[in-house]
C-alpha cells in the first residue's frame, strides 16, 4: 500500500488534495459528484463575522483558457456557517479549513475566534481577494501587513493558521517570508491574479466590477513558478493551487515544492475533478513506483 | 437521490431556424427522464479554452425516448455555441442535468405563456405540458423582426399572439403591445425574456393582481450554485445566502415575479 497522506500543521490529510476557496461552497453541492469521504480537506468558501451581499452582476466572465471572478466574497455570514455548514461537513471523513475573510483586522479576530470551539481542522486566512476594495487584498499587498495581521491571527486561533497569498505583487517571497515570521503554520498560493475583460461590441467591461481575479489552466505555471520560488523561501508548508485540473498539474504542483494542492476552477466545468485526480495521483505513483507521496515535495531536480 | 447527471450525449437531429437560431435534438441516458420545462442543462465545448459550461434552456423534453431538444443562439463567430451549432447526427456533446427548478404550474388558473427573444424555446415545452394537462392558455411571443421561431409550432398547442418591434409579424411593439391591443386577459403569467420585459410584465401583474412567474438568466460558471456567480437580488432575506441574493442556476431560474427585484 503506497501513503499518500500527508501531515498539514500537525492535522492528517488521506491525501493531499483539497478544494481551492470560492470554488466549491461547503461541500453540500457537489456532494452529489464527489465522494467527500475520498478528498484530503474541503476548504470553504470564505466566510465573514456577517453576511456579505457580494459584488453587482456580472460577477464571472470567461477568459482564453481561464475565467475572470469577481464575486466579492459574498457568504451567509458565521453563525449561519457554524449552524449549517460546519455540521454538513462533519458528516463527512475529509479535512475541515475554513477561510475566514474580514474588511478589518477585528472583523477576521471575530470569525477566527468563534470558530474556536468549533470542530475545525484548519483556518485558511485570505488576505488576498482582489474582489473586495476593504479588507483582502490592502492586508496581503504589503509585508508588514502581512506580518501584522499574521500575528494577530495567530494570536486568537486555536487552530493552525494557514495565510493565503495572493500573486498580485512584486515579489512573493517576500510577503511569504512575512507571513512565516508573523507565525504562519502554512500558507496558500496563488489566489487569483486580477485581470479585465472589455466587451468591444458595447465597448464596456464585462463585469460589474471592472476587475475580477482571473483563474483556470492559464495561470497554472504562473503558480507553479510562485509555490516553486516560496518554497526556497520558506520552511513551512505550501498548499499549491492555480489552474490545477488533472493529476499532472497536481503533482507538477508538488514536486515544485507543495505539501499540498487545491483545485479550483476545474470544478465548475468538471464537478467530479477532484476525485478523478485523487485516482491520478496514485496511478502516478505506482507507475513511478513511489511509496510515499512525501518523497515528492519539492523533489524537482534542479 | 440523484437529481443531476454528468453524461455524453449523442445528437440526433440539428438545423438552422434562420439568422442564429439553431434546433439541436439529442439523446440523453437519464436527463430528459428526469427533466421539467424551464429547466436547463450545461453543455460543454470540447475548445479547452473555453471553460465554462453553456446553459440552455430545455425547448422539448421527450421523457420516453430520453430526447432533449434546445432551440439556442450563436452568440458570437468564435463562441461556444457556434460549435455546438456545428455538431452533426452520431456526434457527442458532453451535457450535466437537468439544472434549476423549473416553471411549477398552478393549475385551473387561465394562464399567458409568455417569450421574448432568445427565452421563446423554453416556453414551449410548458404550452406543451400545459395543453396535455388540460389547462387553459394563450402564448404570447416577442421577437424583433420577421424572423418569429417556433411561433408556429406555438399555434398547434393554442391561441397565440406574436409582437415583433417593427411590426413585420403581428402586433408592433412588445408582448404587453400585443396583450393590450388584442383585450387579453388571465389569471397567472409564466415568462421567459429580457430582463427589460420581464420588469414590464411584473409591473403589469402587479397592476392587475396577477401571478407571474419569470425565468431569469445571468452569466453562470458552475450551475450547480456553487460559485455564486449569476445571483439575482431578492425582496427578501433568501434562506441559503442569508443575503438579498438567490442564485438563478438555484433557486431558480423561475421565480415568482414578487421575490425578485427586476
Amino acid at each position: 500500500m503506497r501513503n499518500t497522506s500527508i501531515d498539514l500543521c500537525g492535522v492528517t490529510l488521506k491525501n493531499p488534495v483539497m478544494t481551492a476557496s470560492g470554488t466549491f461552497g461547503s461541500g453540500a453541492e457537489y456532494s452529489e459528484f464527489v465522494d467527500l469521504n475520498k478528498l484530503g480537506a474541503v476548504v470553504t468558501k470564505g466566510v465573514a463575522n456577517v453576511p456579505w451581499p457580494g459584488n453587482p452582476t456580472p460577477r464571472v466572465a470567461e477568459v482564453y483558457g481561464g475565467m475572470l471572478n469577481a464575486v466579492g466574497l459574498q457568504n451567509p455570514g458565521i453563525e449561519l456557517f457554524c449552524k449549517r455548514d460546519i455540521p454538513f461537513l462533519k458528516r463527512y471523513d475529509t479535512a475541515i479549513i475554513v477561510n475566514v475573510c474580514g474588511h478589518s483586522t477585528e472583523e477576521y479576530i471575530e470569525v477566527v475566534e468563534r470558530l474556536s470551539d468549533e470542530p475545525v481542522d484548519l483556518l485558511e486566512i485570505n488576505i488576498s481577494c482582489p474582489n473586495v476594495k476593504e479588507g483582502g487584498i490592502a492586508f496581503g499587498q504589503d509585508a508588514k501587513a502581512v506580518e501584522a495581521i499574521t500575528k494577530e491571527m495567530k494570536r486568537h486561533a486555536k487552530q493552525p493558521v494557514i495565510m493565503k497569498l495572493s500573486p498580485n505583487v512584486t515579489d512573493i517571497t517576500e510577503m511569504a517570508r512575512a507571513a512565516e515570521a508573523g507565525g504562519a503554520d502554512a500558507l496558500s498560493l496563488i489566489n487569483t491574479i486580477t485581470g479585465m475583460k472589455i466587451d468591444i461590441h458595447r465597448r464596456a467591461f464585462v463585469l460589474a466590477n471592472k476587475t475580477g481575479g482571473m483563474s483556470g489552466p492559464a495561470i497554472h505555471p504562473i503558480a507553479v513558478r510562485m509555490v516553486y520560488q516560496t518554497a526556497q523561501a520558506v520552511s513551512v508548508p505550501i498548499i499549491g493551487m492555480g489552474g490545477i485540473a488533472s493529476a499532472e498539474d497536481a503533482i507538477e504542483m508538488i514536486l515544485a515544492g507543495a505539501t499540498a494542492v487545491s483545485v479550483g476552477t476545474a470544478n465548475f466545468y468538471r464537478p467530479s475533478v477532484t476525485e478523478e485526480i485523487v485516482k491520478g495521483i496514485e496511478d502516478y505513483m505506482e507507475r513511478y513506483q513511489v511509496n510515499d507521496i512525501r518523497e515528492l515535495i519539492g523533489a524537482v531536480q534542479s | 437521490m440523484k437529481e443531476k447527471f454528468q453524461e455524453t450525449a449523442t445528437v440526433l437531429s440539428q438545423s438552422c431556424l434562420g439568422n442564429q437560431i439553431y434546433d439541436l435534438t439529442i439523446q440523453t441516458k437519464e436527463i430528459a427522464g428526469h427533466a421539467k420545462a424551464g429547466q436547463f442543462i450545461s453543455l460543454y465545448t470540447g475548445d479547452a479554452s473555453k471553460l465554462l459550461p453553456r446553459p440552455i434552456s430545455l425547448c422539448g423534453i421527450d421523457r420516453e425516448t430520453g430526447t432533449l431538444r434546445l432551440v439556442y443562439r450563436v452568440t458570437a463567430e468564435k463562441a461556444g455555441t457556434a460549435e455546438f451549432a456545428k455538431l452533426k447526427p452520431g456526434d457527442t456533446v458532453q451535457i450535466l442535468g437537468p439544472l434549476g427548478n423549473g416553471f411549477t404550474v398552478q393549475s385551473g388558473k387561465k394562464a399567458f405563456l409568455i417569450g421574448g427573444g432568445i427565452g421563446v424555446p423554453p416556453m414551449l415545452q410548458l404550452a406543451k405540458e400545459m395543453k396535455a394537462a388540460g389547462e387553459e392558455f394563450q402564448v404570447v411571443m416577442g421577437y424583433r423582426d420577421a424572423q418569429t421561431f417556433l411561433l408556429d409550432e406555438f399555434a398547434g398547442q393554442g391561441e397565440s399572439f406574436a409582437a415583433t418591434e417593427d411590426g413585420s409579424v403581428g402586433t408592433k411593439g412588445n408582448v404587453l403591445d400585443a396583450i393590450r391591443e388584442q383585450g387579453l386577459e388571465a389569471e397567472i403569467i409564466y415568462a421567459c425574456g429580457p430582463k427589460p420585459m420581464l420588469r414590464a410584465l411584473k409591473q403589469y401583474a402587479l397592476e392587475q393582481g396577477m401571478d407571474c412567474y419569470v425565468s431569469m438568466e445571468e452569466r453562470m460558471a458552475c450551475g450547480i450554485g456553487a460559485c455564486l456567480a449569476c445571483v439575482c437580488n431578492s425582496t427578501d432575506k433568501d434562506g441559503h445566502s442569508n443575503v438579498k441574493n438567490k442564485r438563478i442556476c438555484k433557486e431558480g431560474p423561475v421565480f415568482d415575479a414578487k421575490e425578485v427585484e427586476l
